[in-house]
């Protein structure tokens, strides 16, 4: 039998749902034979994944650059730890996802009726703006600098995190099939003639950017417990603005899958890296961003992309539905 | 009464009245043209209509309601839709999901996504391009592209469509399948306004032509009065040698 | 109470001052060469601890080290805008998608810059004697190197101002920025202004690191602060307007003075409450078209 018949289209999209299939039934049975560490390994990729599949909802068809992800980010952080104090985990991890919702409404009703570059400013210093406000309410309101975080079990954190990040991917995968989804990419490829055709941009921009920040926030929340002790430069940080850009850049905004890649490789790498080289392996990556900026633009998926347009790969679909074709 | 009204319209930037006092109208089942020299102010007030700009002074109404102050994916639900001057296409999407933006997004109530699909596929249908639907828009000539602003306009179902430019950079033979194509509109029933600088094309499917000269109506008839008028022959007309007389 | 004010407002002139060279650097990067330079404020960290290691490890005289600094840093950002913008420029395939670019590769420059830094210099931070010496004015103590910081950004900014608006060279610059296109045609080589606008920000840059350097410690991580500044200022200023930059900076560092003589803390979150102020009602900045 001719292994090219197995990839008809229909056959594929089977495949992929075994795959997903799988890779969830890993995820759900981990604990049961992973040590901590890797709990905590796959915790953080899939804290990445989230991040950076989050990000691209927004910043990837519209073409408007949002630095502001570290800044949800820590929000979450801080606004799980608070209101866990009291309240049970998942309450706290929504309470992260709803007022990020909020920060984001505000933020982006402010900046996103006007140009891109008012929106790349404003997410850019809103890091820095969040830190030290958290640092004044601190020291004057709330009376202590930083403070510690619930505890929480790693396998919790770990299944929480599962459920946000399948969350941010179904949402991720549905807008971009749906109306919403034409309406931003209709943004994205002229936004005057977009609003020509009767698409309220503005109404549009600000609500996706919101759904996007609601994950970076719950991600915040749920991550706080592993943190065990936050202060605003331990919340709020670059990096979480930056890896996000360059797993999705690096792995290509243009299909569904390149952000999760990026991410995937990127954090593992990261986490290998970071304890041994903390300034060296920065670097690099700041180096590979430049380089996969300038002459791999469409990133990993764009150039599997193009691999499939090339003769190879599709003269064995083709064969295999020319054979689906005569067996029917 | 006019579909469309422009009262006493006016432009300025800092100094500059690019478009100044002008008064306009549109009546149904008329094609109007719109010519002058570069700079005359006509795509200025193709902006001021669809509220790309906002006006400095005057009114514009349409079907008796004044259009001030709307934004414009309002004005597209009112029943205006433009092309522009330099295509504003949505490059690297299909030529199909370029015109079902419009189709989706287009109409004052909201159309089921079936809907819009078959509103998409009958407008590249009826512009000529249904065999492109699939290529990405950048992929496409200039006159396609075109067409595909076209069809996209076509999609939200205007009552009156505004077309900038729609002749420039063709040649002859695509000049007169433009032509062709507008008439085809216009027995639709939808109206048209047209900035043109093709005579060819103005004289052979206007009713009515308006001219503008440095932001101000210098003349407005048919176009038998329009060709005969000495200012503008003088300003305008005079000594060209334009492609397509 | 005279002594207060003085204070406040001395020291809001010299951030003043700071800010207003920052930002007219950062303004001449966006407006002429069309990057919104994210890095510019590891520009001016780099320009500090350059100075710092000239005068510390090898005992130069710190206004003969600015003299090695500031160019250097010139150079840096010409060969940086004529190898990576540029680069970027050619290879987009829109204007908006330069920007969009350009910005991720300012970002990604960031954590170059930022991490050869700390590889270098650790994140410590630093400060060298100089002009440490007192004077007194209205009762109130003031160190030399700050007033002479003072003095020099004031002249400085000032003779920027000047050398845009009244010299030649000066001229084309202005006139590229508002139209590259028609600018080359009237045989201004876009070419080498573009680069050359980009090398002047950074070296704008090297000058507020140096005057820095003078007035308090420096480290690796101070560059965020001073970008996020002068983004503000820019806007604040007028998106494209150096003269905006200029008059903006200083209105920043009084407020900022006087926000920090009550509660240091809230001297950004000021900051931003005046941008989302101004945005709301003024996006176009006090000079901006």
């Amino acid at each position: 039998m001719n292994i090219a018949t197995l990839f008809t289209p229909r056959n594929r999209k089977v495949f992929a749902a075994a795959f997903l299939l799988l890779v969830l039934i890993f995820l759900a049975t981990l604990p049961l034979y992973g040590g901590s560490y890797y709990i905590l390994v796959v915790t953080t990729i899939l804290m990445y994944v989230v991040l950076t599949v989050s990000w691209t909802m927004f910043s990837g068809p519209t073409g408007y650059m949002s630095l502001a992800t570290a800044a949800f980010f820590g929000v979450g952080i801080y606004i799980g730890t608070i209101v866990g104090e009291k309240l049970p985990l998942l309450v706290a991890v929504a309470a992260g996802g709803v007022g990020c919702f909020i920060l984001a409404l505000l933020v982006g009703l402010v900046t996103l009726r006007l140009r891109g570059i008012y929106f790349a400013i404003f997410t850019f210093g809103l890091l820095m703006f969040l830190s030290e406000l958290i640092l004044y309410l601190e020291i004057n309101i709330w009376g202590s600098r930083g403070r510690h975080v619930f505890p929480a079990s790693d396998e919790a954190v770990f299944y929480v995190m599962v459920v946000i990040c399948v969350a941010t991917l179904l949402t991720a995968y549905f807008i971009r099939r749906s109306r919403l989804g034409l309406a931003m990419q209709s943004i994205g490829g002229n936004e005057e003639a977009a609003a020509h055709m009767g698409v309220n941009t503005t109404r549009v921009k600000v609500l996706t950017f919101a759904i996007s920040a609601v994950f970076m926030g719950a991600a915040g929340a749920i991550m706080a417990p592993s943190l065990i002790y936050i202060d605003p430069f331990i919340a709020f940080n670059m990096r979480y603005s930056f890896m996000p850009v360059l797993m999705a850049v690096f792995g290509g905004m243009g299909q569904f899958y390149g952000p999760v890649i990026g991410a995937a490789i990127f954090s593992y790498t990261e986490r290998m890296l970071r304890l041994e080289y903390p300034y060296h392996y920065m670097l690099t990556f700041g180096i590979i961003l430049i380089l996969v900026i300038l002459f791999l633009p469409g990133g990993l998926a764009g150039l599997i992309q193009k691999l499939q347009k090339a003769r190879v790969i599709s003269k064995l679909w083709n064969r295999g539905k020319e054979e689906q074709h005569a067996n029917t | 009464m006019p579909i469309l009204e422009g009262l006493d319209v006016t432009k300025n930037f800092g100094g500059l009245a690019a478009v100044s006092h002008v008064d306009f109208h549109v009546d149904r089942g008329e094609i109007v043209g719109l010519i002058g020299p570069n700079g005359a102010g006509k795509t200025t007030l193709f902006n001021l209509i669809s509220a790309a700009l906002p006006l400095s002074s005057g009114e514009i109404r349409f079907k008796g309601q004044k259009l001030n102050g709307l934004k414009p994916h309002q004005i597209c639900k009112t029943g205006i839709a433009r092309t522009f001057q330099q295509t504003k296409i949505f490059a690297d999407m299909p030529v199909f999901q370029n015109v079902l933006v419009g189709a989706s997004f287009g109409t004052p109530t909201r159309v089921s996504p079936s809907d819009a699909a078959r509103v998409t596929t009958e407008a590249l249908e009826f512009v000529g391009l249904a065999a492109m639907s699939a290529s990405a828009a950048k992929d496409l000539t200039l006159v396609s592209q075109k067409r595909v602003e076209v069809a996209r306009a076509l999609a939200t179902k205007p009552e009156l469509l505004l077309l900038d430019e729609l002749m420039a950079g063709l040649n002859p033979a695509e000049v007169s399948e433009a032509m062709e194509l507008v008439t085809r509109i216009r027995d639709k029933g939808i109206i048209i306004f047209m900035v043109e600088h093709v005579m060819k094309a103005i004289m052979g499917i206007c009713g009515r032509i308006m001219v503008l000269h440095h932001g101000e109506k210098l003349a407005e008839g048919t176009c038998q009065e329009i060709a005969s008028n000495k200012t503008v022959i003088e300003v305008y007309l005079g000594g060209e040698t334009h492609a397509g007389n | 109470m005279i002594e207060t004010i003085l204070m406040i407002a001395i020291s809001g002139l010299l951030t003043g001052g700071i800010y207003a060279l920052v930002s007219m650097g950062l303004s001449l990067q966006y407006g002429v060469a069309r990057v919104l330079n994210i890095a510019h404020g590891e520009f001016i960290m780099l320009g500090a601890l350059i100075i710092w290691t000239l005068c510390i490890s090898f005992g130069i005289y710190p206004l003969l080290s600015l003299a090695i600094s500031a160019p250097l840093l010139f150079g840096i950002g010409f060969l940086l805008h004529r190898t990576l913008f540029t680069s970027l420029k050619t290879r987009a395939p829109s204007p908006a998608a330069v920007e969009g670019n350009s910005l991720l590769a300012a970002f990604g420059l960031i954590f170059i810059i930022q991490n050869i830094a700390l590889l270098n210099w650790g994140s410590l931070s630093r400060s060298y004697p100089y002009l440490e010496s007192v004077v007194w004015l209205g009762g109130t103590a003031f160190r030399v190197n700050r007033l002479v910081a003072l003095a020099i950004a004031v002249v400085g900014g000032v003779a920027f101002y000047l050398f845009l608006t009244r010299s030649r060279q000066g001229k084309a610059i202005r006139a590229a920025a508002q139209d590259p296109a028609t600018a080359g045609l009237m045989g201004i080589n876009i070419n080498w202004v573009l680069p050359l606008c980009f090398g002047l920000g950074a070296f704008l840059a090297g000058l507020a690191g140096f005057l820095l350097s003078m007035s308090t410690t420096v480290n690796a991580l101070m560059g965020l602060r001073y970008t996020v500044i002068a983004l503000i200022v820019v806007v604040v200023g007028g998106l494209g307007s150096i003269p905006g930059s200029f008059i903006g900076g200083f209105i920043l560092g009084i407020i900022g003075s006087i926000v920090n003589y009550w509660e240091p803390t809230l001297v950004l979150p000021a900051f931003y409450a005046i941008f989302m102020l101004l945005i709301l009602v003024r996006p176009t900045g006090i000079f901006g078209k």
